[in-house]
């Protein structure tokens, strides 16, 4: 039983894994071919910094995501709360439920309907184009935003509702009770939201695709554009590049993560010694 | 306060919105260039970065900086939707022939000014006056390809090669690859069976069917680039594909594979033209872009790049060029450059109409589903 586990649990890591190695691998490979392997080389990342049509996509993505994820989270930080303090309850059930919609709705339609609607005001406004970086940013905060709301919504409801009362009733004035009080009980939610937002937002490819106009491409679509001809292997250094940066942010965030879980640890050791 | 604070909250966002829209100064022009993946000389490889060229060959000419969007697609439909949506506009494109001809029945095209574009006299009379564009007003000529027989030597016995016959071979059932696209895939089995691929007599199509249907069991999968990666490594030993692709392939074979490459004597050449679509900003700037990638350094830069044959004879005229494809290459790139227009008119694939396109569709997915 404890070997057939230990096989399960090394087919599953495989799976997940050996894309990803092998595409590791082959980023150093002196070769073009994906079967040789003909010694190792850098010659795939000299060529990646060399394309500067692939680096201006990186670019415009990188630019794309941080602007989506802080928009998001902003409005849907303040979506939550207000829906949170709302009193009638199928009102917010109905709230609830349309920002839901973005998220369960498929992709593809999400990327057309946004795409007929930036078509029609473009027409309404007599603009000879319609699709920019404006309209892709508006699409991509509105798949980002239900993500958000999701995740500072719980934290609200966690929280003990007669904390920012009680802060009132110290003195604060509503504003600072919202700053001083609840941010900080939900912010961990509100990161979570950032996150996910950046990440979605970073490889989304159907929405952005039917979204873009002419002169913005993110990376995905390059990458797709590319199936005319084969995907170079300076694809594979961009990818391994990724994989390392977010493993390093990765590793960094529960690093920090385990931090504050010792520095609460021990003050709460020390208020028991205390006592 | 709090709805003081949120309408400010607003307020910015939207201000940065604005700001980001509205990026980039007035003295610079901009041309937006919509072109295939990987269909440019982009300065990998030691090449000329074509696009950085033109900006900085422009400003030298003319005193005034240019921008270059370049943008790109994977397939015709691609751009052919993206354009007719309306909400995009382009000053350059690259379609390929029915294409062409589809978008200029529509009015999606403008007719050219050939004063802009002098260089124009370097594209040979057997480019001209093609079937898309017979009175050479919509486009010019980029690059064009023949479809051929890609084979492993190692494993195929020479006598066995020749026409079409070599994908329907039983010997080889397991290795044969076919292109997964129905235009293609149905072609090969009628130009085998001498049939016109752009019938749109439904028996013709169902004759075809029935050949494909024949082959299927011999077939290892349907493949597009994905051909690449499976020839090189020698995991499927037949396919058909283009020319300058089987000598990409061949750069990347490994030990113990012996690509070679044959065209069958009925096949598919194609024709990827620059043409300016009616929602082109800048038609001078466009048309000053598309006589720059006639002359000499950027179209042997790119034609070196792409690995495609080019109707361009300050390219293919070139000495330094050919020799540095080598003999065999250019015989196999450029052996129909004379009677090009022959070719091209007798075996392309034209704009088929709806109900034919619908009909090549439904049959197609009955072989898929077997």
């Amino acid at each position: 039983m404890k070997t057939a586990s230990k096989i399960y649990t090394g087919l599953v890591m495989l799976f997940l894994f050996a894309p990803i190695a092998i595409l590791l691998v082959f980023s150093f490979n002196g070769a073009k071919s994906l079967s040789v392997f003909s010694g190792f080389s850098l010659h795939w990342y000299e060529e990646l910094f060399r394309d500067s049509e692939t680096l201006g996509a990186v670019k415009n993505t990188l630019i794309l995501a941080v602007s989506a994820a802080l928009i998001s989270t902003v409005m849907g930080t303040a979506a939550a709360v207000g829906i949170h303090r709302l009193r009638n309850r199928y009102l917010r059930l109905a709230l609830d439920t349309a920002t839901n919609i973005p998220m369960i709705n498929p992709d593809i339609i999400t990327g057309i309907s946004l795409m007929l609607m930036f078509v029609f005001v473009g027409r309404l406004f007599g603009a000879a184009t319609s699709l920019n970086f404006g309209t892709m940013l508006i699409a991509h905060v509105t798949f980002c935003l239900p993500y958000v709301i999701l995740q500072v919504l719980p934290k609200l409801q966690q929280m003990d509702q007669a904390l920012p009362e009680a802060a009132m009733d110290l003195g604060c004035t509503p504003l600072r009770a919202f700053l001083k009080v609840e941010i900080p009980e939900i912010f961990p939610g509100v990161l979570t939201g950032l996150i996910m937002a950046f990440t979605l937002s970073l490889d989304d490819f159907v929405i952005s695709y039917f979204t873009s106009g002419n002169g913005f491409q993110t990376l995905p679509i390059r990458i797709y554009n590319m199936t005319k001809k084969t995907v170079t292997p300076k694809m594979y250094a961009l990818a391994t590049i990724i994989f390392f940066v977010i493993l390093a942010m990765l590793l960094l965030s529960n690093l920090l993560d385990a931090n504050t879980a010792q520095t609460v640890k021990e003050a709460k050791e020390k208020k028991k010694a205390r006592k | 306060m709090k709805k003081i604070l949120s309408v400010l909250l607003v307020g910015a966002m939207l201000l940065a919105l604005l700001a980001l829209a509205g990026c980039g100064s007035k003295d610079t022009l901009t041309l937006n260039v919509y072109n295939w993946g990987e269909y440019i000389s982009d300065g990998s490889e030691g090449s000329l970065d074509t696009i950085k060229a033109f900006e900085k060959w422009y400003e030298g000419e003319y005193g005034q900086k240019v921008k270059v969007n370049y943008t790109t697609y994977a397939s015709n439909e691609d751009m052919y939707a993206k354009l007719s949506s309306g909400a995009v506009s382009y000053d350059v494109i690259i379609p390929s022939d029915y294409m062409i001809a589809r978008m200029a029945a529509e009015n999606m095209l403008l007719p050219l000014n050939f004063d802009n574009i002098p260089n124009y006299q370097y594209i040979d009379e057997s480019f001209r006056g093609l079937y898309y564009d017979p009175q050479n007003t919509y486009s010019v000529p980029y690059t064009y390809g023949v479809v051929g027989v890609i084979y492993n030597a190692a494993v195929v016995d020479e006598a066995d090669v020749g026409d079409w016959d070599l994908m329907w071979n039983e010997k080889y059932a397991g290795q044969i690859l076919q292109f997964n696209n129905p235009r293609d895939a149905f072609a090969t089995a009628q130009y085998k069976l001498d049939l016109d691929v752009n019938s749109t007599d439904h028996a013709v199509w169902d004759q075809a069917l029935a050949e494909l249907k024949t082959q299927s069991p011999l077939v290892k999968s349907y493949v597009m680039d994905e051909i690449y990666n499976m020839m090189e490594s020698g995991e499927a030993a037949i396919g058909a594909y283009y020319a300058g692709d089987y000598f990409t392939m061949l750069d990347a074979q490994a030990e113990g594979v012996d690509l070679q490459f044959y065209y069958p004597e009925r096949t598919n050449f194609f024709v990827d033209a620059m043409c300016i679509p009616s929602c082109c900003q800048n038609q001078e700037l466009a048309e000053i872009f598309i006589n720059y990638m006639l002359s000499e350094e950027p179209a042997i830069a790119n034609a070196e790049y792409i690995y495609y044959a080019s109707p361009n004879s300050l390219v293919y005229k070139n000495p330094e060029y050919l020799e540095e494809l080598g003999e065999e290459t250019v015989d196999v790139l450029y052996r129909f450059t004379d009677n090009f227009n022959e070719y091209l008119n007798q075996y392309a694939f034209y704009n088929l109409d709806a109900d034919t396109l619908g009909y090549i569709t439904t049959l197609w997915e009955t072989l898929k589903i077997g």
